[in-house]
């Protein structure tokens, strides 16, 4: 914390000569040896340290990937394969990079969570959590532009569906439009602009992380128990040894996954589509996003109705940036006082049911919003049919075999007829992610505002390290 | 509380195992019954069988189907199918310059007059493709254009071991039987082929348009051509290539009878083999990286241990 002395004391006469120059070293060691830590840190505090190293692997991954890959549009599908057949040890180069996209993302949500259940964005952390949100949109932007650079399908037809949003803004969005893609349509100069933006936006969101580690740093970790250190001594042990050893045992489990990923299944968290070469005159059947966005596409495909003079497809975009706008605003709509969720029995269930929620969504993201989660009733079959006199009519039956002579009998007629589907209702996608979407927002702007004002939370402990004796309370401390 | 993580944590599996891929209307492809050898986590090919799949890619699909980002040189690196200690260099493998050697390439470098000559390929060369360009493809084939098949085993699937493989095998080996085919007439006398299906609800006619072929592994849409409930319109679509592996179609150089099945499995593992050469490399790495991290993970959470052991937590 920014309160705490350095304990920094130069040996060599290098060091005390740098150090009344440049306090570099003096810096790290207070950050990262010296730094008071809460001594009650759970291990979903560790996801930290885990992004930290996702984010170096695929700087690390993406520079040397970039030394053989070509961003033109008539080369970049063969040159990623060639990267895999052809570069020494280029398949690990490339599966890490496209499976640590995932295991960055995962991370990512995680830590958030945590930071929503534990209340790390109340005062005095607000500025820590915001530069969070600004890394989590530019780790979104980042993503979205590199899933173009190995220009398959669904780069290509992604693409298409995410820069078209931008159409939808009124007066400005179809110069916006033409402006990201540097042209008309997706093409050469689009690929190209995506890959250097892809390489530039990982180096602001390392600045960025900076700032972030520096807004720590300043008020010092939340804990579990979101009661601030007030006795260094007793509440608190340096981050070295105590964390580094805590963290590098989770970022090691973490790369276990991450390993068994890229060795055993590497495409499992792609589409197949992708190892199809883009071509713009066929459309895939289903366009669908890494799973990582796949909460938000349900966000903006849950929207299907216009609200006064706002269309749809606008209103969806407005709540798909919506969902993430809302989590900058946090700090504020939050009204409880209590930080950590251990302490609101209430705000718990809710939580519990937003994480629910979010991972509904990911599902509906993933399917078609057309297609029946629960049925209710049968598809029945449906006769038009048009007589020579030009009446038309409709004839619903429920079996195949009635409709099939009804069809014939008004055929005999010198009629027209053809069967079709008559959908019977049901409950679909779309609603059960419209409900989610209702639940999304409610959660940020209704529930947590309201709660903190109603909720009678439960008592905090006077200080973390009376919670971290937790049962053994009652044997006494000292 | 506990119930609710559990919840949470289901959903969480169910939400990352569902991502994409919403059924199409395609019959699930499966495995031959001996499933696949290079399947699991210490999957290995077999390479008598990876052979004779590049001979039926050779003598049947290869008039068609271009592999543009396999070189003949590939074929004989490690890994490869023909590979051989003797030519740590795939270029001096004798039988990989006989393979490259058969193949008439139009030369990428002029001549000394300036001229692009056809000349053997050499194993630095990519595979000879069938056609020029996709235009020629289309015209030769009724409009269809057949894919190159580097990576269609990548390209098929969801991404788990042995997704694409089953899918080339599911529909090379899938087509109806000749015998299942029978001739109609419509009102204009002109003839049509058609399928006769009466498997539990599925019951009707599926006309086979001229020029395309009816298969169950094909994803696609046959609503279109279904004289019958379209509520249970068979599942399969239309493609422009017709069942290629008729028995003995090729004959194998190892003397293995040259069945359907056989050529389809073979095909599959040499196609499977071409879209990830370095899968068995990744497999072989994989057991000693992860055993290192194990370990490093145990030595961590013991020094964990100690060094936490006199701070409460």
């Amino acid at each position: 914390m920014s309160g705490h002395e350095s304990t920094y004391t130069p040996k060599t006469g290098f060091e005390k000569w740098l150090d009344s120059r440049l306090p570099i070293v003096r810096l790290a060691h207070d950050s990262f040896v010296d730094f008071p830590t809460p001594k009650n840190l759970n291990y979903w505090y560790t996801f930290g340290g885990i992004l930290a190293i996702c984010l170096a692997i695929q700087i690390i991954t993406g520079i040397v990937l970039a030394m053989h890959y070509t961003a033109t549009v008539d080369e970049a599908f063969a040159s990623v394969e060639r990267i895999m057949r052809d570069v020494p040890y280029g398949w690990l180069l490339r599966y890490v990079h496209a499976v640590g996209a995932s295991m960055f993302f995962l991370a990512v949500y995680v830590h958030m969570f945590r930071g929503l259940y534990y209340g790390s964005y109340k005062a005095p952390r607000e500025v820590l959590w915001l530069l969070g949100c600004v890394i989590f949109l530019l780790m979104m932007a980042t993503a979205f532009l590199g899933y173009m650079l190995p220009w398959g399908q669904m780069s290509l037809h992604g693409a298409n569906v995410i820069i078209g949003l931008f159409g939808a803004i009124p007066l400005i969005g179809e110069g916006l439009q033409t402006w990201l893609m540097g042209g008309p349509s997706i093409g050469n100069q689009t690929l190209q602009r995506f890959f250097s933006l892809h390489y530039l936006l990982p180096f602001m969101i390392a600045g960025v992380v900076i700032l972030h580690i520096w807004a720590l740093h300043v008020p010092g970790n939340n804990n579990p128990t979101g009661v601030e250190v007030k006795d260094v001594e007793k509440d608190t042990v340096p981050f070295h040894p105590y964390y580094t050893v805590k963290d590098g045992f989770a970022i090691v489990l973490f790369l276990i996954i991450f390993a068994a990923f890229v060795f055993y299944a590497p495409n499992v968290l792609g589409h197949a589509d992708n190892y199809i070469e883009a071509n713009p005159l066929v459309t895939p059947a289903h366009i669908v996003p890494e799973w990582y966005l796949l909460p938000f596409y349900a966000i903006l495909r849950a929207i299907t109705f216009d609200i006064g003079p706002i269309s749809a497809k606008l209103l969806g975009v407005i709540f798909m940036f919506g969902s993430i706008a809302v989590l900058f605003a946090l700090p504020w709509l939050d009204t409880s006082k209590v930080k950590s969720m251990r302490y609101r029995p209430v705000a718990k269930q809710f939580f519990f049911g937003f994480v629910a929620a979010a991972l509904l969504l990911g599902w509906c993201g993933a399917s078609n919003p057309d297609d029946p989660i629960i049925p209710l009733g049968d598809d029945k079959l449906q006769v038009a049919y048009t007589t020579e006199a030009g009446i038309d009519g409709v004839a619903v039956f429920a079996g195949y075999e009635d409709a099939a002579a009804f069809r014939s009998e008004k055929l005999a007629e010198g009629a027209t007829a053809s069967i079709s589907i008559k959908k019977a209702p049901a409950f679909r996608f779309i609603h059960l992610a419209q409900i989610l979407t209702a639940y999304y927002f409610a959660y940020f702007l209704i529930i947590l505002p309201y709660l903190g004002l109603r909720e009678t939370p439960k008592d905090e402990p006077d200080a973390i390290h009376k919670s971290v004796l937790g049962s053994a309370a009652a044997v006494p401390a000292e | 509380m506990k119930l609710y993580r559990l919840l949470s944590a289901g959903l969480g599996a169910l939400a990352l195992t569902l991502t994409a891929h919403a059924a199409g209307g395609a019959k699930h492809p499966h495995p031959p019954k001996e499933g696949w050898s290079f399947a699991g986590p210490l999957g290995q090919f077999d390479m008598a069988s990876v052979q004779r799949g590049y001979q039926v890619y050779r003598e049947v699909c290869s008039s068609c189907h271009s592999m543009k980002l396999l070189s003949y040189r590939n074929l004989g690196e490690p890994g490869g199918p023909f590979y051989d200690a003797m030519y740590p260099n795939a270029n001096d493998n004798p039988l990989v310059k006989q393979f490259a050697m058969e193949d008439e390439i139009l030369s990428e470098t002029p001549d000394e007059y300036g001229d692009y000559q056809y000349r053997p390929a050499r194993p630095s060369d990519a595979f000879r493709s069938p056609y020029p360009n996709e235009e020629a493809a289309r015209a030769a084939n009724g409009g269809a254009y057949p894919p190159d098949l580097s990576v269609i085993t990548k390209a098929r699937g969801h991404g788990a071991d042995g997704d694409g493989a089953n899918y080339v095998y599911s529909l090379l080996s899938g087509y109806p039987g000749f015998d299942e085919i029978l001739f109609g007439e419509d009102e204009n006398g002109e003839p049509y082929d058609y399928f006769e299906f009466d498997d539990g609800e599925e019951q009707g006619q599926l006309i086979q348009p001229i020029g395309q072929y009816y298969n169950p592994y094909m994803a696609g849409d046959v609503s279109a051509y279904w004289d019958g409930d379209p509520r249970h319109t068979p599942k399969g679509g239309f493609l422009a290539m017709g069942p290629q592996l008729m028995p003995g179609r090729v004959e194998y150089m190892d003397g293995t009878e040259a069945t359907v099945e056989q050529m389809a499995i073979d095909v599959a593992q040499f196609l499977q083999w071409a879209g990830d050469p370095k899968q068995v490399q990744r497999k072989s790495l994989a057991l000693p990286a992860l055993i290192y991290l194990v370990i490093l993970a145990g030595l961590l959470w013991f020094s964990y241990q100690r060094i936490w052991r006199k701070v409460g937590h």
